[in-house]
């Protein structure tokens, strides 16, 4: 039985494209959800890297490897090219530096798989017009004085990042709840994004 | 009370002499080792336990001498954390130590105890008796191995230099190196030993008199480095042992003074100074990326093994960032490893003692 249908949208995403005997570094991992489905599924041996320790302790529980660490700072201590591919799950958005932090995930493996919030989303844009104040939404629950996410992006900001880095998208995924949306319109109608990248050449 | 674990202490000499790093062969070792739990027919459910610097074969029996429960009887039992309903588990007594294996304390050839004769050991040293005992048993491949402080040390050790011999290896507390504070630290203990009339070059053996002063210094200055500032406050905080107000005298007027001259003191029941001696020695000399040409990584790339590093948050010993040098390491020999600072009031000692999520972490990983 697998536990993929209980998987977040953008995580199924991830784990659906996922080849089976990659190796993988999962930046954020939780308590190991998706982990548990790449093993589970692709036979992976993921590893995962996660700041919370009973996070951490819930992915040793589960037999996985998880390492417990900021990735502000912990992605350095992973050699080049250590991975296939990095996962980066709705997490770029709390870095201290995103720009950097797709950096590393690029000097770490070969691919990412980044997603994030859409803060063009047309409820925030809406919000801001209507209410003169930050959003919350069922995506977004937490008050802009409280929140981790300190680094807000749309679809369009991640483009441009891209762009100015040489970044190469190999596919890209729009979510509006659990609804997949095209590609058009994806910075209005896309509540949050998946792409999967590829170093510059 | 809870029923008495059902465990087996044996004895083993080993076939063979064995060869020290110093260049030195110790012949006629013999180590002292307690089983708990059934072996498995295909001898596949063993875990080795690693004791620390002061710790012994008596991970969860009573202890001989004291009569304490064994130091990791917590954890080590029928459906405790290490599970003896599923897992043969054993623990023997280091080289170098007091407690039934060969030391310095023990015969030499001469038939007279070796003292300072003993040659001196190391981490390395202690592990090649150890699996030299497992090869006795007719024991291969370890379902897991396991060790906090100098234990974990011996487990980081068995990994490095037996890459195929463990499946699993858990480390908690622990360092690759001994830092120059702890050199330092064990370097007072040693002094304080050898400063005492009674130590006589190592040789008091048959003069009936023992080191006791010497060595109860060097436990209490080390028993400081075990505990957390907080926690000291905490359990002793400035008062007073048995009395209204200060002496103005040297007894030990404050009951921190009084727990460590008991500490100390209680010590030299149960162990021998040179033992003392020869084992932070070896723990000095320990540093794992020397010993594969100065990169810890190296030390790791030929192991199969999932790895678990757990440190403390209190403990200033072997910090976190101690661990955090392993775990960078393993990283960088691409092992499967997983690392989590856990949060417990007591300093280094914590591994020893009663902290639910150290159970959930070497639970879950021993699965």
């Amino acid at each position: 039985m697998s536990a993929r249908h209980a998987l977040r949208p953008d995580l199924a995403v991830i784990a659906r494209h996922m080849p089976e005997g990659a190796r993988v570094l999962d930046v954020g991992c939780g308590d190991g959800e998706l982990m548990a489905v790449l093993r589970a599924d692709k036979g992976i041996d993921v590893r995962g890297l996660e700041i919370d320790p009973e996070a951490v302790e819930k992915c040793v529980a589960r037999g996985l490897s998880a390492v417990q660490g900021d990735a502000n700072h912990a992605l350095a201590d992973y050699p080049d090219g250590a991975f296939d591919y990095v996962i980066l799950s709705q997490t770029l958005q709390t870095a201290e530096r995103p720009d950097l932090m797709l950096d590393e995930l690029l000097r770490i493996g070969r691919k990412a798989f980044v997603s994030f919030p859409n803060f063009a989303h047309w409820k925030m844009r809406l919000a801001l017009l209507w209410n003169g104040r930050m959003p919350v939404t069922r995506h977004l629950p937490v008050s802009w004085y409280e929140t981790q996410n300190i680094h807000h992006v749309t679809v369009t900001d991640f483009r441009a990042l891209l762009t100015a880095k040489g970044v190469q998208i190999e596919r890209s995924w729009f979510f509006s709840g659990e609804t997949e949306l095209g590609t058009a319109g994806a910075n209005w109608r896309a509540e949050y994004a998946v792409y999967l990248l590829s170093r510059p050449h | 009370m809870a029923t008495v674990l059902a465990s087996a202490s044996s004895s083993l000499q080993l076939p063979k002499p064995l060869k020290l790093d110093s260049g030195q062969v110790l012949d006629r070792v013999t180590l002292a080792y307690e089983t708990y739990g059934e072996l498995a027919a295909d001898k596949s459910n063993v875990i080795l336990i690693f004791h620390a610097l002061t710790m012994d074969q008596y991970v969860a029996s009573p202890h001989p001498i004291t009569g304490k429960p064994g130091w990791w009887a917590n954890s080590v039992g029928p459906g405790k954390v290490v599970d003896t309903n599923r897992f043969h588990v054993i623990c023997a007594n280091v080289i170098g130590s007091c407690m039934g294996s060969t030391g310095p304390a023990s015969e030499a050839a001469d038939g007279r105890p070796y003292g300072m004769r003993f040659p001196v050991i190391t981490i390395r040293d202690m592990v090649r008796a150890q699996v030299a005992l497992l090869d006795a048993l007719g024991i291969g491949r370890l379902h897991a191995v396991v060790g906090g402080s100098m234990g974990g040390m011996q487990a980081l050790s068995f990994a490095a230099n037996f890459p195929e011999r463990a499946e699993r290896v858990l480390a908690i507390a622990t360092t690759a190196r001994h830092s120059a504070q702890n050199i330092a630290f064990h370097e007072v203990g040693r002094q304080a030993i050898m400063a005492d009339p009674n130590w006589q070059g190592g040789g008091y053996y048959d003069s009936g008199k023992t080191p006791d002063k010497g060595l109860a210094v060097a436990r209490m200055a080390a028993h400081i480095t075990y505990l957390s500032e907080a926690g000291l406050t905490e359990k002793f905080g400035r008062r007073l042992q048995n009395r209204d107000a200060k002496s103005f005298g040297f007894d030990a007027d404050f009951q921190v003074e009084s727990y460590l001259r008991h500490q100390g003191l209680s010590f030299t029941d149960r162990f021998d100074a040179n033992s003392y001696l020869y084992i932070t020695r070896a723990m000095d000399y320990f540093d794992l990326a020397e010993e594969h040409g100065g990169r810890l990584a190296d030390a790791f790339a030929g192991s199969s093994a999932r790895f678990c590093v757990v440190s403390f948050d209190t403990d200033w010993l072997y910090p976190t960032s101690a661990s955090r040098v392993i775990v960078q390491a393993l990283n960088a020999a691409a092992a499967p490893v997983s690392f989590v600072e856990l949060s417990a009031p007591f300093g280094h000692d914590s591994f020893l003692l009663d902290v639910p999520a150290l159970d959930r972490v070497v639970k879950g990983f021993l699965e």
